[in-house]
């Protein structure tokens, strides 16, 4: 798992409110190098939280991110190094993801996050409103 | 040279996991024949909800291949061996994509919303009581309780979500599962749509359905709210017309209600 999608991901155990970032783990930890694409970088940013990417790095021993970051950084290539380095190079290979909010523990295995959740931990949403509002709306007026 | 696609022989497989089938065939015939179309599209983000094998993921990142770099590949399944299995194809063919065992998107939803370019589901569609759906093991593969449509349709909605303005959603649907009224029910989110492939054997029919956010569709939606009928004839017309051979409106008892 990169840590873009670490940065995607969050806990949804039933009655989590934000569940976001989910404390990483760590058993072991590699690097796979990619091809370097600045624009990829730059249209990534404004979506990404940072101090989760900052974080996230530092525990998979990375340390070299700025704690800050502003769109303004993305003009210097040296900045972009370290932000694809921490972004896309470093994969959480074995360890787990852990809901900040309840402890629940998710997980990885062979790079692959396992998310899914116990039948009592799945919010009161498997098909009703909360999850396809619209549908079930619709559905109401399709006759 | 032809676009290259994933390779049945290294294709890894599993009792538990569905092997490529017709279905999946289908899909990647879909995304070869608008693949240049996507190709122009410049997708960042690629998503495969329902994996299994990694067949069409696998495919999916070699036919964009070098035309398209640095696409940044997810795949989801909610069986543990399908993700598994997919792994193995992916690195079998030298790509590469993120794997995350879970529901659907669920734990993607709130941070992945409206950043997907293009979201690819061969999903489980198969009629069955609904009890049979969400089992673990290869039941989850095909189970899609009263007329298929349970897991398509807590599929839609996440796909709105996570769709860009410019995202494109590629699904395989049944007969069954009444894909005319599918197409209604994105149309009624803003979604237009197009039946990309359509193969037929003895007992089902398929339909590769394009799904894409057309902005002219919201102010018909507006429309219908203020005039009521006749937007909503005018849709029915024409996919009435994509799907002739369907008797065009059946009511949905869903699973919804
Ligand atoms: C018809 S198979 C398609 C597999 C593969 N994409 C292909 O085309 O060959 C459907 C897949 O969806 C998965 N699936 C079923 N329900 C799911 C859910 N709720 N969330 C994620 N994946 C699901 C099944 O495990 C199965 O691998």
């Amino acid at each position: 798992m990169r840590l873009f999608t670490h940065n995607m991901l969050s806990s949804n155990i039933k009655g989590v409110a934000n569940g976001f970032p989910l404390r990483i783990e760590v058993e072991q930890v590699l690097e796979k190098q990619v091809d370097f694409n600045p624009d990829f970088l730059k249209n990534l940013f404004p979506k990404l939280e940072w101090k989760a990417l900052v974080d996230a790095a530092r525990t998979m021993g990375y340390a070299e991110l700025p704690e800050e970051a502003d769109s303004l950084m993305l003009e210097s290539e040296e900045f972009l190094r370290k932000f694809h380095h921490a972004l896309l190079e470093l994969h959480l290979e074995e360890g787990a993801l852990v809901c900040p909010e309840t402890g629940r523990k998710f997980p990885v295995n062979k790079g692959i996050p396992n998310m899914l959740l116990h039948e009592d931990e799945v919010p009161d949403l498997a098909c009703n409103q909360v999850l396809c509002p619209t549908i079930c709306e619709r559905y109401g007026k399709v006759d | 040279m032809p676009p290259k696609t994933a390779q049945i022989r290294l294709v890894s497989s599993h009792r538990e996991v569905y092997e490529p089938c017709d279905d999946s065939f289908a899909l990647v015939d879909a995304l070869l024949a608008d693949r240049t179309n996507i190709v122009d599209h410049c997708p960042r983000l690629c998503l495969e909800v329902g994996c299994g094998s990694g067949y069409v993921i696998a495919s999916l990142a070699l036919m964009l291949g070098q035309e398209v770099p640095g696409v940044y590949y997810i795949a989801t399944d909610i069986n543990p061996h399908a993700v598994s299995v997919t792994r193995e194809t992916l690195d079998a063919h030298g790509v590469d994509a993120e794997l995350i065992c879970m529901d659907i998107a669920s734990g993607l939803e709130k941070r992945l919303a409206g950043m997907v370019d293009v979201m690819v589901v061969n999903p489980p569609y198969v009629p069955t009581p609904d009890d049979e759906v969400g089992r673990e093991g290869i039941a989850s593969a095909w189970a899609g309780g009263e007329n298929g449509r349970s897991v398509i349709d807590r599929i839609l909605p996440v796909a709105d979500r996570l769709l860009s303005d410019e995202g494109w959603l590629y699904m395989v649907t049944l007969t069954t599962n009444d894909p005319s009224q599918i197409c209604l029910l994105m149309r009624k989110k803003g979604y237009a749509s197009r039946i990309v492939v359509q193969r037929s054997t003895d007992e089902e029919s398929l339909h590769i359905i394009k799904f894409w956010r057309d902005s002219d569709i919201q102010l018909d939606t507006k429309e219908i709210i203020t005039t009521t009928k006749s937007v909503s004839a005018r849709v029915m017309d024409s996919l009435s017309s994509q799907f002739p051979q369907l008797p065009f409106w059946r009511s949905s008892n869903s699973n919804c209600l």
